[in-house]
């Protein structure tokens, strides 16, 4: 009977493990409970993956109520992909996060730490899995808010300020989306996902559409820190805990280009967003200026998180500007750098995150030396940087290699030639760090620091693996982005109903 | 591999000095009887094609044996005995630090010149020319001063910014034009593609390799010069700068096609850039004082020698190329090493206190004249043989301009590499000289002299046979060194 409603457990999980988490009280409980429901969740978006990719989207009615009128569950290849990846980071998070916060969090609040953490994995699991837009919008308000408490949750009081910063710009963005899918309704009628596709398309273009699009996307760009409305991230990242910068940066931001590119490619329809209202050359043009931008920005910070918030951003620029190509092998490349991304940000925060366990402090002059005290932190920094840089034989490469290939496909060679100077720019932001941390040792304090324990190193690791595995074998996701595009420019009737 | 296993046990035996030398060297021994080997089998046609993985569909890391990869890998694995002999004896010596890191990159870049010189298509060129760069990273900044760690930051930026703005790009343009990234004889344009963008990708690929140190980009070379001198002979003679100038080559040969070149419109523009060169860091070598400096500038125009012999586009020059790859190989690995041997032994890095060591160090000195004259091009010495194939391979091509840059090249490598060994040897001895630096010097440290004595006579054993080089450049297709009209 459960694999009726299999499709359904990624939200239902979380969902009922938060408040047993919270009753849980402090200790090891609810580091256990957390874990083992994030690990859960990862094996069933496997599993999905794997079916929606033989089988096309798979589609569920919540409490039996059919669409268009019930709250439908609709996953496809992308759902699935991003919630694989959300799920992963989830997990490995979860299992560093226990010696992280130990330190960064007062002990008396790690049970709301693991609360938040699964509100927020349902959230997210929800925005991934739904096909309703409402429904879209409300849990992406489950996550957000799990998302301002977790980054308030640091010790550290300006976690708070940046937390309230992040709750205003955040609630600003989210409701704009609630106008823009309430503007859809008044035209339409529909709240369902594929029958507005089919009703806008239907109807053609009104001021109200072009209005709720406008709306809608502006709320999403806030979301998912696109420039010039990423102001939030680089506090927040900064002064959150450790594992949660790693568990933002790898997820909550690519689960709101998710969100985009559902908006853009299932409902509206690319033709309708691109063709008629031109929004290609205005996201292509705030992406490059991100790059660039957040990349220079990046470079010149002393604290090593803050340079990692803005490398995130400019890496976000990366994604937008792959879907701003409109074509498949755009798409492809934007929906893989969510993936590789996520991969090279996760281990980057882990290993700064270790490095703040150990010493006490994010400032690059803390790493001095530390690639003899730290030999193993230091290296998956290292091959994680190389990764973000662009270098052959990680994951970093692979997306390079296809934004710059999608580019060329269309003959932008300028774009292609950005994209690389981009690259540059991160090596010097990247290679400031490595160097700080293996050419110099002048720092006494460092002399007592020990390596970071196994339970942070260890996910770490697996990470910075699975950077270098998918940087030389990558048939598994660059196939599974392939089809995920393909479905999203080119989406067939929906595939077998669950039940 | 075998290179990269060696890398490995060195790692384990760090503690050991003895053990992980003896690693070292055998691992050297070792490598260079495989590629003997595949040399071998290179003259009797067999063809050899291996492919790893394919991290993109279509696109593999894949190696394959031809006669210009097995030429380079010959040279190297060759010199990396010698070097790594000479390095035990310049790091004890000097009593460096981090041995074990210095030695286990040591291994790690030449793991990555074997996989460069017999890479099969771009990508897999592309992906062991970054690691190259990466692991030569440690070396060069070995010492750990602020001079180290600035050098290293030139060497770095320059090396990767141009491998990622102009050759990545290069490459997957090529692949986006002609879909196929594969070294074939002959080139792989087949006359679809437009005049400008054949033109802009030979631009892009020749300064993307930044490796081959062609003006502007040049400046990583003298950067460099902070390493110890092992890494610098190593660099300056058989790893670095030849996997620069060898991909140019193989470019030129198996992506563009030799009788393609001269139609590209571009290929004038990067000849004269190339013979600018030439002449330019010539001119500034005489300026400098500091031995190694001059030799890193040295270095810089004589590999444009080798990227105005693949411009020129006739076989002939295109041989003169492949062997000045060997001759200078040879030549310059035999003047670094002298240069570090009078570090070790004397401390003296300007060439104004060189005067009169030729009594002290008769050894280095007499190898550094014979290294000179190799690279001035002089008989008998083996750079006599690539100078007359560039020079023929100019007049074919019917480029006198080349003809007198060349020459007038000659002449300033007289000027500024034969003054010192002059000096060392004829200049009045006590007069001069404050009388302290006569009783303490003494010669260089056995092992590294040995490694001298060794590349010297090489000098001269290529100038009286050069034939088995000339017989494997032959085999290079479009390449001959047959002198036609």
């Amino acid at each position: 009977m459960l694999e009726q409603h299999f499709l359904i457990l990624p939200i239902v999980l979380p969902l009922v493990a938060a408040p047993i988490c919270i009753l849980l009280g402090r200790g090891q409980l609810a580091w256990l409970l957390a874990t083992m429901v994030s690990a859960a969740s990862f094996v069933i978006s496997l599993t999905m993956l794997q079916s929606t990719i033989e089988l096309g989207a798979l589609s569920y009615a919540v409490g039996g109520w059919q669409p268009p009128w019930g709250i439908e569950i609709r996953i496809d290849t992308a759902s699935a992909l991003v919630l694989s990846v959300v799920t992963a980071i989830s997990t490995l998070v979860l299992i560093y996060a226990k010696a992280s916060i130990a330190e960064e969090i007062d002990s008396a609040q790690h049970a709301l730490f693991y609360t938040a953490h699964m509100l927020c994995l349902a959230g997210l699991s929800g925005i991934l899995t739904t096909g309703d837009a409402f429904n879209l919008f409300v849990f992406l308000e489950i996550s957000s808010l799990a998302t301002y408490t977790l980054v308030s949750l640091a010790a550290d009081k300006r976690a708070l300020i940046a937390s309230f910063r992040y709750l205003v710009m955040g609630t600003i963005g989210a409701t704009f989306i609630l106008i823009g899918v309430g503007m859809m309704y008044m035209q339409t009628g529909t709240l369902n996902m594929l029958d507005l596709a089919a009703r806008i398309s239907a109807e053609g273009a009104s001021r109200t559409l072009n209005t709720g699009l406008a709306f809608i996307l502006v709320g999403v760009s806030v979301k998912l820190a696109l420039f010039p409305l990423h102001m939030w991230l680089p506090p927040a990242y900064t002064h959150a805990p450790s594992a949660v910068s790693a568990f933002l940066a790898s997820t909550a931001t690519k689960v709101a280009v998710y969100v985009m590119v559902r908006f853009i490619f299932t409902i509206y329809g690319p033709d309708y967003v691109f063709l008629s209202m031109g929004m290609d050359v205005i996201l292509l043009g705030l992406a490059i200026v991100g790059i660039f931008k957040c990349s220079y920005m990046a470079a010149l910070q002393a604290n090593v998180k803050t340079v990692l918030a803005y490398s995130s951003v400019a890496q976000i620029g990366y994604m937008i500007l792959g879907i701003s190509l409109v074509s498949a092998a755009g798409l492809m490349a934007g929906i893989l750098h969510i993936f590789n991304h996520a991969l090279m940000k996760g281990a980057l925060f882990m290993a700064v995150g270790a490095v703040l366990l150990r010493t006490g402090s994010v400032d690059i002059r803390a790493f001095h030396g530390l690639g003899k005290r730290m030999p193993w932190t230091m290296a998956a920094f290292t091959i994680a940087g190389l990764s973000l840089i662009g270098m052959p034989l990680t994951v970093g490469f692979v997306s390079k290699w296809y934004l710059v290939t999608a580019a060329l496909e269309q003959q932008q060679w300028l774009i292609a030639v950005l994209v690389l100077l981009g690259s540059l720019l991160a090596m010097v932001y990247i290679g400031r760090i490595v160097e700080a941390a293996y050419m110099r040792d002048d720092i006494d304090a460092n002399d007592r620091v020990k390596e970071a324990p196994m339970l942070m190193l260890i996910p770490m690791w697996i990470l910075v693996i699975a950077n270098v595995y998918f940087g030389i074998d990558n048939s598994l996701t660059v196939g599974a982005a392939e089809a995920a595009a393909q479905w999203l420019i080119n989406p067939s009737a929906t595939g077998g109903l669950a039940q | 591999m075998v290179p990269l296993i060696g890398a490995a046990l060195v790692l384990l035996l760090g503690k050991q000095p003895n053990l992980r030398e003896a690693v070292s060297i055998t691992t050297a021994v070792v490598l260079f009887t495989l590629v003997l080997d595949v040399t071998e089998h290179t003259f009797n046609q067999v063809d050899m094609v291996a492919t790893w993985v394919e991290p993109m569909p279509g696109l593999g890391i894949s190696f394959a044996v031809e006669p210009l990869g097995v030429l380079f890998a010959l040279v190297a694995s060759f010199l990396w005995i010698i070097t790594t002999i000479y390095s035990i004896g310049y790091m004890r010596g000097h009593n460096e630090d981090n041995q074990t890191r210095f030695f286990f990159c040591f291994a790690l870049a030449i793991s990555s010149v074997m996989a460069i010189s017999f890479a099969e298509n771009l990508l897999t060129l592309f992906i062991f020319y970054e690691v190259l760069t990466l692991s030569t990273y440690p070396l060069v900044t070995h010492a750990g001063t602020r001079e180290a760690r600035r050098g290293g930051r030139v060497y770095l930026g320059i090396l990767l910014s141009t491998s990622v703005a102009f050759l990545l790009l290069a490459i997957i343009g090529t692949w986006a034009t002609t879909g196929t990234l594969q070294f074939t004889p002959g080139g792989i344009f087949f006359g679809g593609e437009s005049e400008e963008v054949l033109a802009i990708l030979l631009v892009l690929f020749c300064y993307g390799v930044g490796k081959a140190a062609i003006m502007p980009f040049h400046r990583w070379l003298p950067s460099a010069m902070v390493a110890p001198t092992p890494v610098s002979a190593l660099l300056h003679a058989v790893a670095v700068v030849k996997a620069g100038v060898f991909s140019i080559l193989k470019i030129v040969i198996y992506i563009f096609g030799v009788e393609n070149i001269s139609a590209i419109a571009s290929a004038d523009l990067m000849l004269y850039i190339a013979a600018a060169t030439v002449l330019f860091s010539s001119a500034i070598a005489m300026t400098k004082d500091n031995l190694k400096a001059r030799l890193a500038y040295s270095t810089v125009s004589q590999l444009s020698y080798i990227v105005v012999g693949a411009l020129l586009a006739t076989s002939v020059a295109v041989a003169g190329a492949s062997l000045h790859i060997v001759t200078h190989a040879v030549g310059k690995i035999t003047l670094f090493f002298c240069a570090g041997a009078i570090m070790v032994a004397s401390h003296k890095k300007n060439i104004s206190e060189m005067v009169g060591l030729g009594r002290q160090m008769p050894i280095t000195m007499i190898a550094f004249a014979v290294g000179a004259l190799s690279i001035i091009g002089l008989p008998p010495m083996a750079g006599t043989w690539s100078k007359w194939y560039l020079l023929m391979g100019a007049l074919e091509a019917d480029k006198l301009i080349i003809v007198v840059v060349l020459t007038v090249s000659t002449l300033l490598n007289v000027a500024y590499l034969l003054p010192m060994p002059i000096k060392a040897f004829f200049a009045p001895g006590g007069q001069n000289q404050p009388p302290w630096s006569w009783a303490e010097t003494k010669e260089a440290p056995l092992p590294s002299l040995i490694a001298i004595v060794i590349t010297m006579t090489a000098c001269v054993m290529l100038f009286l046979n050069p034939q088995p080089i000339i017989d494997l450049i032959n085999l290079i297709p479009s390449v001959s060194t047959d002198i036609k009209g």
